[in-house]
């Protein structure tokens, strides 16, 4: 099956979602991510969307299980690059993901990440 | 209303899921629907396509694209033979689901589109028809 690459990034991982993920991508996305996280100790997750032209409620839930199941292994995820387009769907469709972190590109989540895992 | 052209994609499985977004996102742009109305059609159809799939056990989407005067439209039906919805209030419920889902599968595809319908019967399948206008 396919997968997702999951890079790492000193003590971050970085995943750039670049195709139109079926239900079970995500799902093994999710899975990926938590065993990489507990096998390299990571502090951040930074999640790019900025190639998703939608984000329906399935990939939404993917994305805020996500930032809650990294959270529970003390790293943070930080989702950038939101087409607004995907934004204005987001907020009409009914979901908020709150909770999730996002930053507008790569390099404001890289910042995001950078202060919150200094000041715990 | 007059339709302009027509079709049918299979939708039972995930893949098939992709696929139909895939083909809505052409009819789309081929209506000159500005990209927000393109990508909230595209996210009603991926929801309702799903739903098909999960819950409807696979089934079809047919497709049109519709002109009345100067404006175009694209509009869908999903349709399944699956076990229907015993209680279609409750499923125009936001936050309701029978499935793991987060229950903003219907009713936020209603919010997303122009034009929603919804016809089910215990023992008689689900159809599921939206429309999107330019």
């Amino acid at each position: 099956m396919d997968r997702i690459p999951i890079l790492r990034m000193g003590e971050f991982l970085l995943v750039t979602i670049q195709v139109d993920m079926h239900d079970q991508l995500a799902l093994a996305l999710q899975d990926d991510l938590s065993e990489r996280i507990s096998r390299t100790s990571a502090r951040g997750v930074l999640l790019d969307i900025s190639a998703l032209d939608i984000v329906d409620s399935f990939i939404g839930r993917m994305i805020s299980t996500i930032s809650g199941l990294s959270k529970i292994m003390d790293a943070e995820t930080v989702v950038v690059g939101m087409q607004p387009a995907v934004a204005i769907t987001l907020v009409e469709l009914g979901l908020t993901m709150p909770g999730v972190l996002t930053a507008l590109d790569v390099e404001r989540g890289m910042n995001l990440l950078r202060e919150r895992v200094q000041t715990q | 209303m007059t339709a302009a052209s027509s079709g049918s994609h299979p939708v039972r499985t995930e893949q098939d899921v992709v696929l139909a977004r895939q083909q809505v996102r052409k009819l789309a742009v081929s209506s000159g629907l500005r990209l927000v109305d393109q990508t909230k059609l595209v996210t009603a159809a991926s929801e309702l396509a799903r739903n098909t799939v999960i819950y409807g056990g696979g089934g079809d989407m047919d497709w049109e694209v519709v002109e009345e005067g100067i404006r175009k439209g694209v509009r869908l039906v999903f349709r399944d033979e699956g076990p229907g919805i015993p209680d279609m209030k409750l499923a125009m419920t936001d936050g309701w689901t029978s499935g793991g889902g987060l229950g903003l599968g219907l009713t936020g595809a209603r919010r997303l589109v122009d034009e929603f319908s919804l016809e089910s019967a215990p023992g008689n399948g689900t159809r599921v028809t939206i429309c999107k206008w330019s």
